[in-house]
């Protein structure tokens, strides 16, 4: 399986990084890793630009990540109608990682500060289709 | 070695539908840059034709917008970098240039965006971010931007009635200029009060899909002199990138591609941001004109909403931002838009701004940004 089921319109199937959805599927979102240079990646790269190398490991990106910015869709693009309004946030976790993804639809905007704390888990989608979203810490 | 100038510049009117094909579009911006010269189409060695794909249906545009302006055989290629393609345009064509290939180029941006619907070219914007990783989410241009203008809110205390400021300046200036399509007036309430489109963005922050062309004719200096009698001397090129992912971005109050490039530009140019007597800024929503003011060096980091509270940025200010009205009042057909900044910077230099001159203007400079700060070109040009 690949990343057709990606988000609410994904545009591409096949990556060296597919495995990143089965591990989606299985409750976990992932980065990699290099195991030679130690650079560590989000999105996942199959591949270390740095060192050249192609040995890379998954790791779980876990806990308390800090909001950097967000905001407020109202017009969603073709294939997102729908979804508007919904909140797109940019989310800044250890390891150097950032993650944009969507708040989960219980967060309101009021309840929003930039810097509170957030963490990042597997969302189910309509269709059967799968995403990633930011819940409150 | 020679400097390189450029000798005409020219732009069609830009509007929401051109009703007319893509090639015609872009005889009426090679019309204008090459009215008043000395040279005709056969005296052009090379063209550089750039736009952003997947808006209309042609392939290759290169080839077709040749042929119908006459420029075949001379060799032409396409170059892309979204909404900064016509500056990377001009860069390519400095290079070609100075290497010695060719002595006159011309740099023709083009983009019909009517042709899609608004929210199938939202969709087309989107898939220039990262199409596996982010663009299904549901990014859009203005998104990406209301991120940093979020950030910038949040570090600096800028208001939402600072950004609807920038406005009032360009949709000011764009009134006067007949090639803009968006030319009302609009009033602080006007724009504060029109409806959210990604918040903090609302609609008269955003700029306009619109249908234009932009032609710039470069030569080389020793050439550049027998054609015109105002050359415009291209002085200062900086070009930088940022990542294509928002994951990647280290700051969300500035864009880095436009620090880098503006650093370069003033190096090559020997200048300092205090010396630009007009700039133009790619302006595609409010919030991108303020951190440009930081960007450039016009204000400090976070200061940038002072410039514009204290009117610094019109035409009679310390440095005049967008006084055409920038992509907010003209429309931003993508491919076309460096080179219509490129054009007005012209003018302005040759005194020939009549609808809001810069008095006695020497340096301009040309800061023109693709995609949400993935690609940044800074252009410096001096009289």
């Amino acid at each position: 399986m690949g990343f057709e089921n990606f988000g609410t319109v994904s545009f591409t199937t096949e990556a060296k990084v597919a495995d990143f959805i089965t591990q989606l599927e299985a409750g976990k979102v992932m980065a990699t890793r290099c195991r030679q240079c130690g650079g560590s990646y989000f999105p996942p790269k199959a591949d270390c630009p740095k060192c050249l190398s192609s040995d890379v490991e998954w790791f779980e990106v876990k806990g308390k990540g800090k909001l950097a910015s967000y905001t407020v869709v109202n017009y969603g693009p073709s294939g997102f109608e729908n979804d508007a309004p919904y909140i797109l946030a940019l989310v800044q976790f250890d390891e150097g990682i950032q993650i944009l993804a969507r708040l989960s639809r219980d967060i309101t905007e009021k309840d929003i500060k930039i810097g509170m704390n957030l963490t990042v888990h597997p969302a189910k989608l309509a269709d059967n289709r799968i995403a990633y979203e930011f819940k409150r810490a | 070695m020679e400097d390189v100038a450029i000798v005409g510049a020219g732009q069609s009117v830009f509007s929401r539908s051109c009703g007319e094909s893509i090639r015609e579009l872009s005889f009426e911006a090679y019309k204008e840059a090459l009215e008043g010269l000395d040279i005709t189409g056969k005296d052009i060695d090379a063209s550089v034709i750039c736009s952003a794909p997947e808006y209309d249906k042609q392939r290759s545009p290169s080839g077709l917008i040749s042929e119908y302006l006459e420029l075949t055989p001379k060799p032409t290629f396409y170059i892309e970098t979204v909404c900064s393609s016509s500056s990377t345009g001009l860069r390519v064509a400095w290079s070609l240039i100075k290497a010695g290939l060719h002595k006159t180029v011309a740099v023709i941006g083009f983009q019909k965006m009517s042709e899609l619907s608004s929210r199938d070219a939202a969709e087309r914007m989107g898939r220039g971010g990262d199409i596996i990783w982010e663009s299904p989410f549901g990014i859009t241009m203005p998104a990406g931007y209301a991120l940093y203008a979020r950030a910038h809110m949040a570090r600096y205390g800028t208001t939402e009635e600072q950004l609807a400021k920038v406005r009032v300046k360009n949709s000011h200036y764009g009134a006067a200029n007949p090639k803009a399509n968006y030319r009302k007036e609009l009033s602080l309430e006007d724009i504060l009060n029109s409806e959210v489109i990604t918040s903090p963005l609302k609609k008269f922050d955003c700029c306009a899909n619109a249908d234009g062309s932009s032609c710039i004719i470069l030569a080389r200096g020793d050439v550049a002199k027998g054609i015109t009698k105002k050359p415009i001397w291209v002085v200062g090129l900086g070009a930088a990138t940022d990542t294509m992912t928002m994951a990647g971005r280290e700051s969300l109050t500035g864009l880095r591609c436009a620090q880098e490039a503006a650093k370069q530009a003033y190096k090559m140019a020997g200048i300092k941001p205090q010396d630009v007597d007009v700039a133009e800024v790619h302006d595609c929503f409010t919030v991108s004109e303020l951190l440009a003011y930081e960007d450039l060096g016009f204000a400090k980091p976070g200061e940038g909403a002072g410039l514009i509270e204290d009117k610094e940025t019109y035409v009679e200010g310390k440095i005049p931002v967008n006084v055409d009205g920038g992509l907010l009042s003209k429309g931003h057909p993508i491919g076309a838009t460096g080179g219509s900044q490129v054009r007005t910077i012209v003018r302005q230099l040759r005194g020939e701004a009549t609808e809001a001159q810069v008095k006695d203007a020497e340096i301009g400079l040309v800061h023109n940004i693709g995609g949400v700060g993935q690609y940044g070109n800074v252009t410096i040009l001096r009289r």
